[in-house]
């Protein structure tokens, strides 16, 4: 057996990664639909269902903006994981590299994200 | 062979370090009959084509699990894959993948061998047990929990299916962890904390992106795939609640 086992830190990347996954199963399809489809397109949906005041009064509410941090940091997180292994899967393995371009890049839109929805008020 | 008598082209990789600078393929005219395997097929060309060609295989019904060969590229047991399948076309025989060929169609199994004994493959009792104590006893459902994942005969197509294994080989990769959950969730068994720093190594279950191939090979239906997942799970809970659980395992 080998003498020193290291501990993987994969736990974090995958819960982020399967809660992710989880969410974007669930809501993605909905939320394309209403955001790219219904909305603009004018369909089912009355058409001030979007508009500026109604989204500011969303990302304020506490549970808007819990919802739209959510679903912003979550999909991130989770198409950054699947893109890391991908590249590998193809034979990139730039390692730490493509590790910090991944994951940073969920971490900085997780930041940004958390940074606007704070700003926006409450 | 007469006249008349059916042939089938095996086309398979030769390998001797002693003279190949690398694998080549060779082809052989066999004589087909329709309850010929691939196995029967490459016996065939030992026998009376070339005496010098290497294979390994003994019980011819799959259960001893050493003739596992790549068959027109897909990780199967020569022994029970039919030649009439593929006639007339011509059938192509190599290596497993993903390990190093040892010559021909002989691979170096050795990495494997010390996965199986890393994860410890035998009952850990929770604690001594005399003889007087007599049998431990289990219910059905004691036994179905585990059942499935003994039946494994270490035949490696999993190994030969997955692309994780084929990048990374220090991964533990899919028969040795089914065997490690085997036991980890047998009830007479006290190991799981020793196997699960190994599950939660960085040789352990996050190698996998949940691919599934090796399941799909595997002529057990020991479904590796569902332990190795099974124990991301497993691992996922014992990395974030250690911090909770004050002796547990942990390091
Ligand atoms: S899990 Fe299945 S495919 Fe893998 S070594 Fe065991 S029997 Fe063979
Ligand atoms: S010869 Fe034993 S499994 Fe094929």
């Amino acid at each position: 057996m080998k003498p020193t086992l290291k501990r993987s830190n994969a736990p974090i990347f995958w819960a982020l990664f399967g809660a992710g996954g989880m969410l974007s199963a669930l809501l993605g399809p909905m939320l394309v639909f209403i955001t790219g489809l219904a909305v603009p397109l004018g369909w089912l949906l009355p058409p001030d269902t979007m508009s500026y005041p109604r989204m500011l009064a969303f990302a304020q509410n506490f549970i808007g903006k819990g919802f739209i941090f959510a679903i912003i940091a979550l999909f991130l997180w989770h198409a950054a994981h699947r893109i890391f292994h991908s590249l590998h899967d193809i034979g990139i393995h730039a390692g730490t590299a493509a590790k910090l371009l991944c994951y940073g890049s969920a971490m900085v839109g997780t930041l940004l994200a958390a940074y606007a929805l704070l700003v926006i008020g409450f | 062979m007469s006249e008349s008598q059916k042939t089938i082209e095996i086309e398979v990789l030769r390998y001797h370090p002693e003279k190949d600078k690398e694998p080549h393929k060779q082809v052989f005219e066999v004589p087909f009959t329709d309850d010929m395997s691939v196995l029967q097929g490459v016996q065939y060309i030992k026998d009376y084509l070339d005496g010098s060609l290497s294979f390994r295989w003994s019980c011819r019904m799959a259960i001893c699990g050493s003739c596992g060969m790549m068959i027109n590229g897909e990780p199967s047991l020569s022994c029970q894959t039919f030649l009439r399948d593929f006639y007339p076309a011509r059938v192509r025989v190599e290596a497993l993948s993903h390990f190093p060929i040892e010559r021909d169609l002989v691979v170096n199994i050795e990495g494997f061998i010390e996965k199986l004994e890393s994860i410890q493959p035998y009952i850990i009792p929770k604690e001594p047990r005399t003889l007087a104590q007599g049998e431990y006893l289990q219910t059905p459902e004691q036994l179905n929990a585990y059942e499935q994942f003994s039946s494994c005969i270490n035949c490696l197509l999993c190994y030969a299916a997955c692309p994780q294994f084929g990048l990374n080989p220090s991964f533990i990769g899919p028969a040795a962890t089914a065997l490690l959950h085997r036991y980890n969730v047998d009830s007479r068994d006290g190991g799981k904390a020793e196997r699960m720093e190994l599950v939660n190594s960085e040789e352990g279950v996050f190698n996998c992106t949940a691919v599934g191939y090796c399941s799909e090979v595997c002529p057990k239906q020991v479904d590796p795939a569902n332990a190795v997942n099974q124990n991301k799970t497993n691992s996922a809970a014992d990395y974030f609640l250690r911090f909770l659980t004050p002796k547990g395992g942990a390091k």
